[in-house]
């Protein structure tokens, strides 16, 4: 067992796969997205013959094109930093969280390659029919890849579906279908396609609305936004049910992790939403620079309560209850995490106990020491700690970025409404205002993607698998310096190939859909 | 069915599946053997934009392969993956980045406004066609003549240098299977744009890459083989699981496992079949085929080789003890199982990957084509 971590090794590590993930995620919610949409666009196009729907299928097609190859560049990366970064925890859940991206390339990534090519260059080889299923296979494809890797990451925050083997030192899986069909896996699956599909929906009206401004291509921009603007509408309903769904699971497997991302430091019966505030650089504990005072805050009374539970007089367990335990609203009693690190570190020296009594056959040795393994194993990655403190997630940045993705969710049900309404009107063509709020709303739905990710990925920490393992000790054991030269390394690389990619969509809508892609 | 099989069958199941994607992952670097030629065989803008929009619509095979390869190999024997890339750093982050760099050179190469210029990325592809084939080769040399890693009692590995796996390169039997899997996929690119594109210049020039590259494939490749089958193994004691060198290892696996030996012999015959048939007859177009699956037969074996028969997969010479076996370093028998039913889809992934293969390429890439196409790479 690694015995001293090595900080600055995690943090580097933690840094080299934050920033691949968020480059990553800037690509892959507009392939998503736009998979769809293209398809939509060309079953139009086969149903009605129209060529305008071809010629709108084909520039969207373009730009999708653009958007899909940076993104597989940094999706391999990611699938390797597991191993190169992260071999700790490579071994300790490989039994598990290899299948899933065995099963992500074998099903998902061939179809999406193969089908791709025909999208793109089999418009005069193939029928116009299987050009279309192709088309449609493609984003069938992109949402299965999506599938298996974020099965994954919902068994990273929610572990099922395992045991411990002490005889490997490892996790095995021994359900498959319970970490498949796990609810947190589910939800987390559903809610990042769909806001996956939403960000599609508002890049292709804000692209849209940039033609009507300029008053060009007036026919392609209006079809383009109706379809965007009620595919936008359904997925971003859809985006706010699994996201209250989501909310719910949290709250019951990673309750640290809630009640860092609604900024509640100590629960109450019939808790308040902060629907928004603002956390001052005063510490309310000089001890600990994560808990800040709210300066301001609006606060929606009984609201957390009925979120979390539906019932607006539950009992919401904040920063400070969990760290010193409490009873939940079904009675169960959550022991304080000084108690749950006394058990991990009793689950660690009862493991090293049965390798050691493995290596001297000591067969009663092994039997008690997994006794002992097995009545603490709940909390092994607790036992990694020194202090209680140091399992709370960092607050601030946690709850900001879940309160951001929230308001820009319901900004964007707004906007796909507003979007409707003038379309139906027949003025949306006159409204500059909402052509302009439509071209910046671009960024902004980026903006609540990565929030999304922040709230997922940092609101878990300390956590790499909730509970069994912490970030720290899932790292490699090589030398930090080597982690920071890549990190930079990456960081041009991933930065010269954004402004690459921005300046070529540009132009490609500069271009417009009338003269190809070249 | 397969819950039924014993943990070392699925062992060895999981690694001729593995092998399989490994052996079908060197055939498809042909594009990158195309890659490093596209300045030999395209002279004017056209004829280059024919050769590079000839190997754009298949380069995503070879990298989903390389992704699928890489997934396989985590989930059936994730103490390698932890092992090698956890410690082998920058031998896989120098291939990464020559992978990262692919993905987008061909979308990006022919847009305005690029920013950095076709010339870069037209760099891109040379780079990833001549370091990630040279590279992977390298480390998978390191399948027979070991890497310098130690495993410790919970299965945490640490690498005994500090060069990340790089000192592999200082092992010639090593490099000369990259230079091997390089000029291997130079012919291989030679022989796809044969067959798949309708130019007379380029299929000419192409043919006289055959003999360029093909020469040197023919002598890195002879003497990869012959030092392999004389040189000392890593055997592993099947009673005991002790790992220990035994003389003409790689030899005996052949001779132990004869349809290996006849498969081998069979892709060696067709990768020369394939390069020798195009070289010599006029017009001659399918050499890529033979020479494919000559190539996969081949890759195939040697896999075989490294893994089965009592065999270290990935040998530590740190300290011989840390070797990886197929049964070391295995995900559990529940987990080989389940993944044995996805195993399944294999023959239908390849079926449908064969289908719109023929589908695009029932008509070969020409000037008329290209003029036509408004999506060029």
């Amino acid at each position: 067992m690694i015995e001293n971590f090595d900080l600055s090794l995690v943090d580097w590590s933690r840094a080299q796969f934050a920033l691949t993930a968020m480059y990553h995620w800037i690509f892959v919610p507009l392939t998503l997205g736009m998979a769809f949409i293209i398809a939509i666009m060309e079953t139009i196009y086969v149903k009605t013959n129209n060529p305008e729907w071809k010629k709108i299928t084909k520039f969207w097609m373009t730009l999708f094109g653009i958007n899909f190859a940076i993104g597989v560049a940094t999706g391999i990366i990611l699938e390797f930093e597991f191993g190169t970064n992260w071999s700790n925890y490579s071994w300790f859940v490989g039994d598990i969280f290899g299948a899933p991206l065995a099963i992500e390339g074998i099903m998902a990534f061939f179809l999406e390659s193969t089908f791709i090519a025909v999208m793109f260059f089999g418009w005069n080889k193939v029928s116009k029919r299987f050009h279309l299923l192709s088309t449609w296979l493609v984003a069938v494809g992109s949402n299965l890849s999506a599938l298996w890797i974020l099965v994954a990451n919902g068994w990273m925050q929610n572990p099922v579906g395992m045991k411990f083997n002490p005889e490997t030192a490892r996790n095995e899986m021994d359900n498959f279908w319970e970490v498949l069909f796990s609810p947190t896996a589910i939800n987390k699956f559903l809610h990042t396609i769909s806001s996956a599909y939403v960000l599609g929906a508002v890049f292709v009206i804000g692209v849209s609305a940039w033609y009507l401004l300029k008053k060009k291509e007036v026919v392609f921009a209006k079809k383009s936004i109706v379809v965007a603007a009620v595919f936008g509408l359904l997925t971003s309903l859809f985006t706010v049910m699994t996201g209250d769904n989501s909310a719910r699971e949290i709250v019951r497997d990673q309750p640290m992790k809630f009640a860092a991302i609604e900024g509640l430091y100590n629960g109450s019966r019939g808790a308040g939403l902060v629907a928004l505030g603002f956390m001052s650089t005063t510490e309310s504990d000089e001890a600990n620079e994560n808990m800040k005072d709210f300066s301001f805050k609006i606060e929606i009374p009984n609201m957390l309560s009925y979120m979390a539970y539906l019932d607006g007089n539950a009992f919401v367990p904040g920063v400070h209850d969990i760290v010193n335990g409490y009873t939940d609203n079904n009675g169960e009693v959550h022991p304080p995490v000084s108690v749950k690190m006394e058990m991990g570190r009793k689950a660690i020296a009862a493991l090293k106990a049965f390798k050691q009594a493995k290596k001297t056959n000591d067969e009663l040795g092994q039997e008690e020491a997994q006794k002992e393994l097995e009545a603490n194993f709940k909390y092994f990655g607790y036992g990694y700690f020194n202090d209680p403190y140091d399992t709370v997630p960092p607050i601030s940045m946690s709850f900001y970025s879940f309160h951001i993705m929230v308001g820009l969710g319901m900004y964007f049900i707004l906007l796909f409404v507003l979007c409707l309404v003038f379309i139906y009107k027949e003025s949306v063509v006159n409204k500059k205002w909402f052509l302009r709020l439509a071209i910046w709303s671009i960024p902004l739905a980026y903006i609540a993607s990565e929030c999304g990710w922040i709230v997922a990925e940092m609101g878990r920490q300390p956590w790499v698998i909730q509970d069994l393992m912490p970030t720290m000790a899932a790292v490699s054991n090589i030398d930090s310096m080597s982690v920071k030269i890549t990190f930079f390394l990456f960081l041009v690389v991933f930065t010269g190939l954004l402004i690459a990619e921005i300046k070529i969509m540009l132009k490609q809508i500069k271009i417009g859909p009338n003269h190809g892609g070249n | 069915m397969f819950e039924n099989l014993s943990h070392l069958a699925l062992q060895q199941y999981w690694w001729i599946i593995d092998s399989l994607l490994g052996s079908l992952l060197v055939f498809l670097m042909f594009v990158q053997g195309g890659q490093t030629l596209i300045y030999r065989i395209g002279k004017s803008e056209l004829e280059r934009t024919m050769v590079i929009n000839a190997l754009g619509r298949k380069w995503e095979f070879t990298f989903t392969t390389l992704v699928t390869f890489g997934g396989a190999m985590f989930a059936s024997f994730p103490l390698f993956y932890s092992t090698s890339f956890g410690g082998a750093y920058w031998v896989w982050m120098a291939i990464l980045f020559c992978f990262i760099i692919q993905a987008v050179a061909y979308e990006f190469r022919s847009k305005p406004n690029n920013v950095w210029g076709a010339k870069t990325f037209e760099a891109f592809l040379f780079i990833n066609g001549l370091f990630g084939t040279i590279l992977i080769g390298t480390a998978v040399g390191t399948f027979f003549n070991g890497a310098e890693f130690t495993v410790n009692d919970f299965n945490q590995s640490k690498w005994a240098t500090p060069y990340g796996g790089l000192e592999a390169v200082l092992t010639i039997h090593n490099v000369a299977l990259g230079l091997t899997v390089f000029f291997l996929a130079r012919v291989l690119g030679s022989l796809y744009f044969m067959n798949s594109i309708e130019e007379d210049t380029i299929y000419a020039r192409s043919k006289k890459q055959l003999m360029i590259s093909g020469i040197p494939f023919l002598v890195f490749f002879l003497f990869f083989v012959i030092r392999l089958l004389l040189m000392d193994g890593f055997a592993v004691d099947p009673q005991t699981s002790i790992v220990s060198m035994e003389p003409y290892k790689y030899l005996h696996n052949l001779m132990d496992m004869p349809v290996v030996a006849v498969l081998f012999l069979l892709g060696v015959v067709g990768v020369l079949y394939g390069l020798a048939k195009s070289y010599l007859l006029e017009k001659y177009t399918k050499g890529i085929w033979f020479a494919g699956a000559g190539t996969v037969l081949v890759v195939f074996s040697l896999f075989i080789l490294a893994g089965l028969n009592n065999t270290s997969f990935y040998p530590s010479i740190a300290d011989l003890q840390s070797s990886l076996t197929i049964q070391n370093a295995s995900s559990s028998h529940y987990t080989l199982s389940a993944m044995g039913y996805v195993s399944l889809m294999v023959p239908f992934v390849i079926a449908y990957i064969v289908w719109t293969w023929r589908a695009i390429n029932s008509k070969k890439i020409d000037a008329q084509e290209i003029s036509a196409e408004d999506h060029l790479y």
